[in-house]
C-alpha cells in the first residue's frame, strides 16, 4: 500500500460554540478512491473544506507526506495540488466560462505590472477542458455560465479542479445534480484520476456510486469517524444502513415498497 | 471600448445582437438619445457651444471620478453611501490644513487621503466582520463623518467654511479651467476611468471583483482574498470621493462643511443607468461613464432648453426606471446567450 498524500491526525473543528467535527484521523493514498459518507449534516462537507484550506481546524494536525501542513487560505491548498469541487459551488453565473475556470488562478500576459488577463489563453483551456470532459456543447469560451443547465455547471467545475488538482482531488456530491449519463462520467473521471495516481476523496448520498468507485469508505456520523472499512469488507445494505446514521435502513426499504405498492406508487410522507 | 463578454458573432446581425447584450451599449445609446433630444432644444441656447458642453462635462467629472468605484462595490455586491459625507470631509482636511494651517499642498494631500483611506477602510472592515448591509454601515458612517466634519471645523477654525490658496501647480492639477472651459477634474475623471477599465476588465483582479459580486463563497473558496478584496474597494470609494472633494476645493478655493446628499443619489443613478447590476456580478466601467454622462447632460442641459428646470428630476426618474428594467432583461438575456463561432 503507497504511502499516504493527505492525512488528518485527531482533527477537531467547531465553529463557536458548535462542535463539527471530533477528533477525525484519516488518510488518503495515492490512486485510491476514498469514499465520505454520511447523513445530512454529519461534517462532510466541513471535513473537506478543511482539507481544501477553506477552513482551519480547531485543533488536531493536517500531514501531507507526512509532513505537518498548515493551509492558511484555499490558495495554499490549490499550491500543493489539491483541487476541491465544493457542494453548492463554483457558479458564478454572469462570469464567461473561461473567466470562471480560472478564478483565483488567473493566466495573464504582459510585462511588470501591467499584467492582463490572457482571455484567449482561459477561454481555450476551458473548452478544451469541458469537452475532453464529453460536454461537446461548449464551444465558446465567452459563453456566461448562467446559460449552461445544471449538470453542464457542474461539468465545468470537475473539469477546473482536473485541471489543477495534481495530487488530491475532492469532489463534494459531484453526481447531485447529474442525469445518468453525466453521473457514470463522473465516475469514470473519478477512476480514471486514480489510475493517474490522484488521491480522490468522493461525497455521495448514492450507495451505487459510492460502491462503483470506492476503494475505501469512511461513515461520519454527527462529526465523529464512526466506521472506516475497505472495498469488499462491507455488504451493499450495512453501508446503506451506515449512511443512515446508523438506522436499518435495509427494513426501512422494505417498509417502503410496501407502502409505495399501496399507495399507487407514491412514498411515503417523511418522518422526524 | 471592448468589454470581458465580447462576442465573437460573425456577420452583422450577429455582431448587432451581441452588441445588444453588452450593458454599456444600453448606456451608451441612451447618452445618444438624451444628448441628440437637448441638442435639438438646446441648440440655439448654447448648448452646443464649447462653454454648454464644458458645463455638463464638469458637472459629469466631479461624479463619475466616484461613480466607477461606486460601481466596482456594487459589481461585488455592496454600496457605500458615506461618499456625501466623505466628500466635505476631504474639502475641510484640504482647506483647513492648507488655508487655515497654512501647510504645503503635499500635507494637505496627505492628510485627505489618509483620512479617506481610513474612513474607507473603517466601513470596509465593519462590513466584512459584522455582516451587516454595507447601507446600513455606510449610512452610519454618513452621520458619524458628517458630524464630526462639522464638529472639528468649528473646533478648530471656529467656522464651518474656510478659504484656500492654493499655488499655480496644484491648481493647474487639481482645479483650473482648461480649454473649452473644462476643469482639471475632467482630466481625472478620463485617467480613472482609463486606469480603472484596466483594472475591471484587463486585470486579474477584475476577475477577482465579478467572483466576489457573483458568488461570495465560491469566491472565498477558490482562494480569493474576499475580506481585503471588500476593503479595498471601500478604500478606493472613499479616496476617490476625496479627489473629487480636493478637485472641488482647490477650484473654488474655499470649503463648506455641508454634507452632499445630492452626490450619494447621483452616483447611484450612474451606475445604475451605467447597467451595473444592483445584485452585483455585472457591469462596466464604459457602461458606468456613459451613465454619468447621461445623467449630467439630463441635470445641467435642461438649463438650455425651454423647459421647467424641476423637470430634470422627472426625466432622471424615468431613465431610472427604464434603466433597471433594461438591467434586468439583460442579465436574463446575457445568461441565455451562446454565440455560434463559423
Ligand atoms: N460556517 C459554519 N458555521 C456554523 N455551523 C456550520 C458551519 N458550516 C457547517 N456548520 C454546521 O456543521 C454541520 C455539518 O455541516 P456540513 O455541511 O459539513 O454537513 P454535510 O455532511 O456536508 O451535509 P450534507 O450531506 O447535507 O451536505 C451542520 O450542522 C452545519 O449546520
Ligand atoms: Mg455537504
Amino acid at each position: 500500500m503507497s504511502k499516504a498524500v493527505l492525512e488528518l491526525r485527531n482533527v477537531n473543528k467547531s465553529f463557536g460554540p458548535i462542535d463539527v467535527l471530533h477528533d477525525i484521523s484519516l488518510k488518503v493514498r495515492a490512486g485510491e478512491v476514498l469514499c465520505l459518507l454520511g447523513d445530512n449534516g454529519a461534517g462532510k462537507s466541513t471535513l473537506i473544506k478543511t482539507l481544501a484550506g477553506v477552513h482551519k481546524p480547531t485543533s488536531g494536525q493536517m500531514l501531507m507526506d507526512g509532513e505537518p501542513v498548515t493551509f492558511e487560505r484555499p490558495r495554499d491548498a490549490a499550491d500543493r495540488g489539491i483541487a476541491t469541487v465544493h457542494q453548492f459551488g463554483g457558479t458564478f453565473p454572469l462570469m464567461s466560462v473561461g473567466r470562471s475556470f480560472f478564478v483565483g488562478m488567473e493566466p495573464t500576459k504582459g510585462i511588470g505590472p501591467f499584467k492582463v488577463f490572457d482571455r484567449d489563453k482561459a477561454n481555450a483551456v476551458a473548452v478544451r477542458a469541458v469537452q475532453e470532459f464529453g460536454i461537446t456543447r461548449i464551444t465558446d469560451g465567452d459563453r456566461l455560465i448562467g446559460g449552461l443547465s445544471g449538470g453542464e455547471r457542474q461539468s465545468l467545475a470537475i473539469a477546473r479542479a482536473l485541471h489543477f488538482g495534481a495530487r488530491v482531488l475532492i469532489l463534494d456530491e459531484p453526481t447531485a445534480a447529474l442525469g445518468v449519463k453525466q453521473a457514470s462520467h463522473v465516475l469514470r473521471v473519478v477512476m480514471e484520476a486514480r489510475k493517474r495516481g490522484i488521491a480522490v476523496i468522493f461525497i455521495t448520498h448514492q450507495v451505487t456510486h459510492a460502491m462503483a468507485v470506492g476503494d475505501h469508505f469512511a461513515v461520519l456520523i454527527r462529526g465523529a469517524l464512526a466506521a472506516e472499512f475497505a472495498r469488499g469488507e462491507k455488504s451493499r445494505e450495512e453501508i446503506t444502513d451506515l449512511m443512515a446514521g446508523g438506522e436499518a435502513l435495509a427494513n426501512l426499504g422494505a417498509d417502503v415498497e410496501a407502502y409505495m405498492a399501496s399507495h399507487a406508487g407514491h412514498p411515503p410522507p417523511p418522518q422526524h | 471600448m471592448s468589454s470581458d463578454i465580447n462576442p465573437a458573432s460573425s456577420g452583422i446581425s450577429g455582431a448587432l445582437t451581441g452588441l445588444f447584450r453588452r450593458p454599456e451599449v444600453g448606456a451608451f445609446m441612451g447618452m445618444v438619445l438624451v444628448f441628440a433630444f437637448f441638442s435639438y432644444f438646446g441648440a440655439d441656447r448654447n448648448f452646443l457651444t464649447p462653454f454648454g458642453t464644458s458645463s455638463w462635462v464638469n458637472a459629469a467629472s466631479t461624479i463619475g471620478i466616484i461613480a466607477i468605484p461606486i460601481g466596482f462595490l456594487m459589481i461585488a455586491g455592496e454600496l457605500d453611501i458615506s461618499i456625501g459625507a466623505v466628500v466635505p470631509a476631504a474639502k475641510m482636511t484640504m482647506a483647513i490644513v492648507c488655508g487655515f494651517y497654512g501647510q504645503s499642498i503635499f500635507v494637505g494631500l496627505l492628510a485627505t487621503f489618509a483620512i479617506a483611506g481610513m474612513i474607507g477602510w473603517i466601513n470596509g472592515t465593519i462590513v466584512v466582520r459584522t455582516k451587516v448591509p454595507s447601507l446600513i454601515v455606510t449610512l452610519a458612517t454618513l452621520f458619524s463623518v458628517s458630524g464630526l466634519t462639522l464638529f472639528l471645523s468649528l473646533m478648530l477654525t471656529d467656522t464651518t467654511s474656510q478659504a484656500l490658496t492654493s499655488p499655480d501647480w496644484a491648481k493647474a492639477l487639481f482645479g483650473s479651467y482648461h480649454f473649452w472651459g473644462f476643469q482639471s477634474s475632467v482630466f481625472w475623471w478620463l485617467g480613472l476611468s482609463a486606469v480603472l477599465y484596466y483594472v475591471l476588465h484587463l486585470s486579474p483582479w477584475g476577475n477577482w471583483i465579478f467572483a466576489l459580486g457573483g458568488d461570495k463563497e465560491s469566491a472565498r473558496n477558490a482562494g480569493i482574498p474576499i475580506d481585503r478584496l471588500k476593503i479595498g474597494l471601500f478604500m478606493l470609494a472613499s479616496m476617490a470621493a476625496a479627489l473629487s472633494g480636493v478637485c472641488e476645493t482647490v477650484l473654488s478655493n474655499s470649503a463648506t462643511t455641508t454634507t452632499n446628499f445630492a452626490l450619494i443619489f447621483n452616483t447611484i443613478i450612474a451606475v445604475v443607468v451605467g447597467g451595473v447590476l444592483l445584485t452585483g456580478g455585472f457591469g462596466t466601467v464604459a457602461g458606468v461613464f456613459f451613465g454619468t454622462a447621461t445623467l449630467a447632460i439630463v441635470q445641467q442641459g435642461i438649463g438650455y432648453t425651454p423647459f421647467d428646470r424641476n423637470l430634470s428630476s422627472l426625466i432622471i426618474g424615468v431613465m431610472l426606471l427604464i434603466a433597471v428594467l433594461m438591467n434586468d432583461s439583460f442579465r436574463i438575456m446575457a445568461t441565455n446567450w451562446s454565440s455560434k463561432k463559423k
